[in-house]
C-alpha cells in the first residue's frame, strides 16, 4: 500500500488517493482532502462528513449514496450540490474512507 | 423433534432443502418451506423472453415438484420473523416455531420508488424484463417498436444479475441487426456507475464491447425521477435523456418482512457473516441468496456456490460445533452478447473476473472475458442443469470456491 504526504503528515492511500487506515484521518486532513478535490468545507458539509464516520466505524463499510440519504437524512439532490458529479465517491474521500465498493 | 424451518422457495431455498433432507434424520428433524406463492420461476430465463427465444412457459415448474418427500410447504405471505420468540408469524395467522431459521427470500424490483416509472407509461414505453410479466410485455413492445430511442437504464446497485442489463443491450443490438433496423435504432446504457461494469477489467472489455457495436454510454447517471409526459429520465444533477422505449432495472429490495422484523438495512437485507451466512445478531437465522448483505453479486450461481459452503457448516452448527468452511463470494455468469455468442465472467470477493478458460484451467470448455458459442451454449443448457440438477441439490461438477489457476492477471491503466 503506498504513502502519500497530505497536511504535512505521511498516510497510506489505495492508487486512487482514497486513505486506507481509518485512524490516520483528522479533520484538519480532511480540508486538504476537500481542497484537492475543489470543495470548500461547510457546515452542512461536515454533517455528512460526521455521518459518513461514524457509520463507517459501526459498520465496517463506506455507506452507499442511498444509505447517506435513507440512514443520515440528507437528501440526495442536495448531496449532488455539496459534492458535485460524483457525490458517494468524493464524501468517501474526504472523509478518509474506502472508496465506496458499493456495487458488485 | 427439532424444526429447521427456511422462509422463501427459490433458488436458494429450494436447493438446501434438497441437500438437507437426506442429511438430517427425519425421526430428528423436521423440515418447513414457506413461500407466498405455488410458482417456481427460472429467473435467468427472463432475459430471453422479450426477444422470443423463450415461451413463458418454459420458465416456470410447480414449486412442489421440485422439494423433496419428507419437507413441508406452507403456501402463505410472511408478516413477521419474532427472533426472541423463535416464531415466524404468517399473514393468514398461522405461526411457526423455529430451532434453526434460514432466510432465502431473495429480492424484487421496486419501480414504486422512482417517481415517474409506475405511470400510464409503465408497460407502454416504460418496461423491465425482471418480472415475468414486465419480459412479456416488452417481447410485445419489442415486435411493434419500428424505431427510435431505445435507452437501457440501471436506478442503482446492487441488483440480481448485475449482468443482465448488458447482457438485454447486447441482444437488443443484434436483434435489431438481424431485422434490419439497426440504423434506425438509437441505443443509450445508462448506468449510476462511472463504467459498464463494478469491476476495472470486465469494464473495460464491455465497455469496449458497448463501443464497438456503437452503443452510447451515460455513466454516473443517478435518476431522480422519470417524466412520462415528455418521456425523459432526469438525474440528481438534472441531466435530462429522452427515449422512446425505456426497460429499465428498478430499484432491488430485499422482502418487506425483514424491515418489520428489525432484521435488515436501509434495502431490507441481513447482516451476516461473508464466510458463514449466519447473522451477525441471532446464532440462529442464516440468510442465503439475495437476502443477504453480501459483498458479492446477487445472482443464482453464488446462492449454489453458497449452498455447499452452508451444508456442511450447518450440520457442524446445530452439533454445537465451530464452523470451518469459509466462503470466498464466488460468483460466475455468462454474459449473452448477441449473434450466438457469450462471454464468461468468474470472480469472488478478492479477485476480479480475469481472462482464462472455466471450470478447467488452460482447457475450459468456457472462455472468460472472450466471446464464443460455446459460452452461449453453456448458457442455454444452463436452464436444463437449473431444473434438473441445481435447485434439487445435486452435485455438479464446478468447486464452490474459486480458482486463480489459468487466469491472466491484467493491469488496469489509468
Amino acid at each position: 500500500m503506498a504513502t502519500t504526504t497530505i497536511a504535512g503528515r505521511e498516510v497510506h492511500v489505495d492508487a486512487e488517493g482514497f486513505l486506507t487506515e481509518y485512524d490516520e484521518w483528522d479533520e484538519e486532513l480532511a480540508k486538504q482532502l476537500a481542497q484537492n478535490i475543489g470543495i470548500d468545507l461547510t457546515d452542512e458539509h461536515w454533517k455528512v462528513i460526521r455521518f459518513l464516520r461514524e457509520d463507517y466505524r459501526t459498520n465496517g463499510e463506506t455507506p452507499t449514496l442511498r444509505r447517506v440519504s435513507t440512514v443520515g437524512g440528507f437528501p440526495t439532490k442536495r448531496l449532488f450540490q455539496l459534492f458535485p458529479k460524483k457525490p458517494a465517491k468524493k464524501m468517501a474521500y474526504i472523509a478518509g474512507l474506502p472508496k465506496p465498493k458499493g456495487c458488485v | 423433534m427439532r424444526r429447521l424451518l427456511v422462509l422463501g422457495a427459490g433458488t436458494a431455498g429450494t436447493m438446501v432443502v434438497n441437500k438437507l433432507r437426506p442429511r438430517l434424520a427425519e425421526d430428528e428433524w423436521e423440515i418447513t418451506i414457506v413461500d407466498q406463492d405455488e410458482v417456481h420461476h427460472y429467473q435467468p430465463g427472463y432475459l430471453f423472453i422479450p426477444f422470443g427465444d423463450y415461451r413463458p412457459e418454459e420458465v416456470t415448474k410447480p414449486r412442489r415438484r421440485l422439494l423433496p418427500d419428507g419437507v413441508r410447504l406452507v403456501i402463505d405471505e410472511i408478516d413477521r420473523v419474532d427472533p426472541e420468540a423463535k416464531v415466524v408469524r404468517l399473514a393468514g395467522g398461522t405461526e411457526l416455531g423455529y430451532d434453526e431459521l434460514v432466510i432465502a427470500t431473495g429480492t424484487t424490483p421496486r419501480p414504486e420508488e422512482t417517481p415517474g416509472l409506475l405511470s400510464d407509461e409503465w408497460g407502454r414505453s416504460i418496461h423491465t424484463f425482471y418480472t415475468l410479466e414486465g419480459a412479456t410485455a416488452l417481447r410485445d413492445a419489442l415486435e411493434r417498436f419500428d424505431g427510435g430511442r431505445l435507452v437501457v437504464h440501471i436506478v442503482d446497485y446492487p441488483f440480481k444479475c448485475p449482468v443482465a442489463p448488458l447482457e438485454f443491450t447486447f441482444l437488443a443490438d443484434a436483434f435489431f441487426a438481424e431485422r434490419g433496423m439497426r440504423d434506425r435504432v438509437e441505443l443509450v446504457y445508462v448506468t449510476p456507475l462511472d463504467g459498464a461494469f463494478t469491476k476495472p477489467v470486465a469494464a473495460r472489455h464491455l465497455g469496449g464491447m458497448l463501443e464497438d457495436r456503437k452503443i452510447a454510454t451515460e455513466t454516473d447517471f443517478y435518476v431522480e425521477r422519470v417524466d412520462p409526459e415528455s418521456k425523459t429520465l432526469v438525474s440528481y444533477d438534472e441531466r435530462e435523456i429522452p427515449f422512446d422505449l425505456l426497460v429499465t432495472v428498478p430499484l432491488n429490495m430485499g422482502a418487506d418482512f425483514i424491515a418489520r422484523s428489525g432484521l435488515g438495512n436501509e434495502l431490507n437485507y441481513v447482516p451476516v457473516d461473508h464466510h458463514t451466512f449466519l447473522s451477525t445478531e441471532h446464532d440462529d437465522i442464516f440468510v442465503l441468496g439475495d437476502a443477504a448483505d453480501l459483498p458479492t453479486s446477487k445472482a443464482g450461481s453464488v446462492a449454489h456456490f453458497e449452498g455447499e459452503i452452508f451444508v456442511e457448516n450447518f450440520l457442524r452448527h446445530i452439533e454445537g460445533k465451530e464452523m470451518r468452511a469459509h466462503f470466498d463470494g464466488h460468483a460466475n455468469c455468462f454474459i449473452e452478447s448477441g449473434y450466438g455468442k457469450a462471454l464468461m465472467i468468474d470472480f469472488n470477493y478478492e479477485t476480479e473476473p480475469l481472462p482464462g478458460k472455466y471450470p478447467l484451467p488452460g482447457v475450459g470448455p468456457f472462455s472468460l472475458l472472450e466471446e464464443t458459442e460455446m459460452n452461449h451454449w453453456g448458457k442455454l443448457l444452463f436452464r436444463w442443469v437449473y431444473w434438473n440438477l441445481l435447485v434439487t441439490g445435486r452435485e455438479l461438477p464446478l468447486p464452490a470456491l474459486m480458482s486463480k489457476l489459468g487466469k491472466r492477471i491484467e493491469e488496469v491503466g489509468p
